[in-house]
């Protein structure tokens, strides 16, 4: 029988407290009245005020929101053929290759692929700038979407899109009408997850941005690197309250799809 | 026809941007200095490869004689070893306290996990940087109660880093543990007390061992990233905290110094490429079971 004994809990609540903790120091820190990051100076909401005021974080937020849209959205489409490939195409000639191309960016360290990307943009003579930043995320998402999309796709029953071919589909209509809409959770969480690492990505936008295309994170990071700051804190408390209402609410939407389809 | 244009595009992509980049980061690592024109100068105009002229060693046989460079490859293996050890000591407990608990709050605990997996890396790194600076909330903690008199100062030294690298990459190693330990079966530690083994014996003899592939692949999760790590020793680390991720950025931006920094890149790659096949390898076998 499974129970849990004091030593069990006590990793839980000391192990969940060095996960929670630091966040929410920063979460607390950002109501802080005073400039000095670590004196309590009472409650105040005015670096968030200030935040609203700052126009470079304002364009920065704007820029890393398109391009994490973009990005995710043509990373989600190619990871679906991807994994469509991995999935369904059988053996085809380049097929190692293939596979190999689609799972070492997962860990390709991010130092290299910002590196080889900015070499590639430099010698095409591309300029450097929102474009960059978006072909660069799409490609290292790509992958994270089919890893995802292709553990759906194996485990699915391959004989309801046989069905619907027998029933008189051509392939492109089975594809959109019964396997698409079977595979669409994994889809969507390819989808959040190629968003969420575009929007949280600083090597690789450090690498292959230009003037004039500042991610939030870059913009972040250059604002760190001078110390801590109350609007930092601000800004990151914004940043992880709406997280936490994505992931929620995906989750919760995830266990009603699963809810209703499993009758 | 349709099937070839399905293999086609995301084929072609991946080539255009992922593989033909890394060739050329390895043709560059083999070419000279005069490349190292700063990615705005006017007078680099053209293409990259008309520059590269003459392909040599020579950015390895430099790089393997300057110590800075031997010193960042085997100061960040130290580094990405020891906190993956440690992430493994910290990670071990919680993952077997979650398979432990009752079935309905498992979901929960595992979203608690995650969540923050899904939160800023940058934010989370960043978050560290109030609590360990000298004048800093663990310094004001452990001085109201009287703990130490004297601020620590744990910001911009390697003990910082082990911090970072074990916050940010707890959900990598708790996962895979979680997954395996979930599934064990409990009769098998009950026969084997029923056996004679001590619970502590038990343990090890029993636990341990079928928990090993979850151990392997949280490890690798943590040491690969860990390795090639730049945010986490940027900002947390100090002036003598060597990591390869930092010296390239470093070679990259600073010195603008390409080939080098593509050499650099090399050789990180040829460090993680065993711990990677490793890692595919175990997972592969997993999958096939």
């Amino acid at each position: 029988m499974k129970r849990l004994s004091s030593i069990n809990i006590t990793a839980l609540v000391l192990g969940f407290s060095f996960l929670y903790l630091p966040i929410l120091l920063l979460v607390i820190y950002s109501f802080n009245a005073s400039k000095l990051v670590t004196v309590w100076g009472g409650f105040s909401t005015k670096w968030y005020g200030e935040l609203l005021k700052n126009e470079q974080f304002l364009d920065a937020a704007w820029v890393t929101l398109r391009v994490a849209f973009v990005s995710a959205s043509i990373a989600t489409v190619l990871g679906t053929l991807a994994a469509l490939v991995l999935v369904r195409a059988g053996r085809f000639r380049g097929r190692t290759l293939f596979t190999g191309m689609v799972y070492a960016p997962l860990v390709m360290p991010e130092v290299i692929t910002g590196l080889s990307l900015l070499l590639l943009f430099i010698s095409l003579g591309i300029g450097r700038g929102m474009t960059t930043i978006i072909l660069a995320h799409t490609t290292f998402a790509m992958c994270f979407v089919s890893v995802v999309v292709s553990s759906r796709l194996v485990s699915f029953d391959q004989s309801v899109e046989e069905a619907a071919r027998d029933l008189g589909c051509n392939a492109t209509q089975a594809f959109f009408l019964v396997t698409l809409p079977l595979i669409a959770p994994a889809v969507i969480a390819g989808w959040l997850l190629a968003f969420t690492l575009s929007l949280d990505d600083l090597v690789i936008a450090s690498f292959t941005s230009g003037p004039g295309a500042t991610t939030l994170p870059m913009r972040i990071y250059s604002a760190v690197r001078l110390g801590v700051s109350p609007e930092i804190n601000a800004l990151s408390t914004i940043l992880i309250v709406l997280v936490t209402i994505g992931v929620i609410t995906a989750s919760l939407a995830s266990k009603w799809q699963a809810t209703t389809t499993d009758r | 026809m349709g099937r070839r244009l399905l293999i086609f595009v995301p084929y072609f992509w991946l080539l255009a941007l992922f593989l033909i980049p890394f060739l050329m980061v390895f043709r560059i690592s083999l070419s000279d200095y005069d490349l190292a024109q700063p990615p705005y100068s006017p007078h680099f105009t053209g293409n990259v490869m008309e520059v590269v002229r003459a392909l040599d060693w020579e950015n390895y046989t430099f790089i393997f004689g300057d110590s800075l460079y031997l010193n960042s490859f085997l100061s960040s293996l130290r580094i990405a070893i020891i906190s993956t050890l440690l992430t493994l000591a910290i990670g071990y407990p919680m993952a077997y306290a979650m398979a432990r608990a009752p079935r309905g709050v498992q979901p929960l605990l595992v979203m608690l996990v995650i969540l923050p997996f899904w939160t800023s890396f940058l934010i989370r790194v960043y978050a560290w940087i109030g609590i360990l600076k000298s004048e800093g909330l663990l310094n004001l903690f452990l001085m109201s109660i009287g703990v130490i008199s004297e601020p620590l100062s744990i910001l911009n030294t390697n003990t910082a880093v082990y911090i970072g690298i074990v916050y940010a990459y707890l959900p990598f190693m708790i996962l895979p543990l979680y997954a395996t330990l979930e599934k064990m079966d409990d009769s098998l530690l009950e026969a084997a007390e029923d056996l004679g083994c001590s619970r502590m014996e038990a343990f090890w003899r029993i636990t341990i061992p079928l928990s090993l592939p979850g151990i392997i692949a949280g490890s690798f999760l943590v040491f690969i990233p860990a390795m090639g790590e730049f945010v986490i020793p940027d900002l947390l680390g100090g002036s003598n905290t060597l990591m390869i991720g930092k010296t390239l950025w470093v070679e990259f931006f600073n010195n603008r110094d390409w080939p080098v920094a593509a050499s650099v890149a090399m050789l990180l790659l040829a460090i993680l490429i065993v711990p990677i096949v490793l890692f595919q390898k175990v997972q592969e076998k997993e999958a096939g079971l």
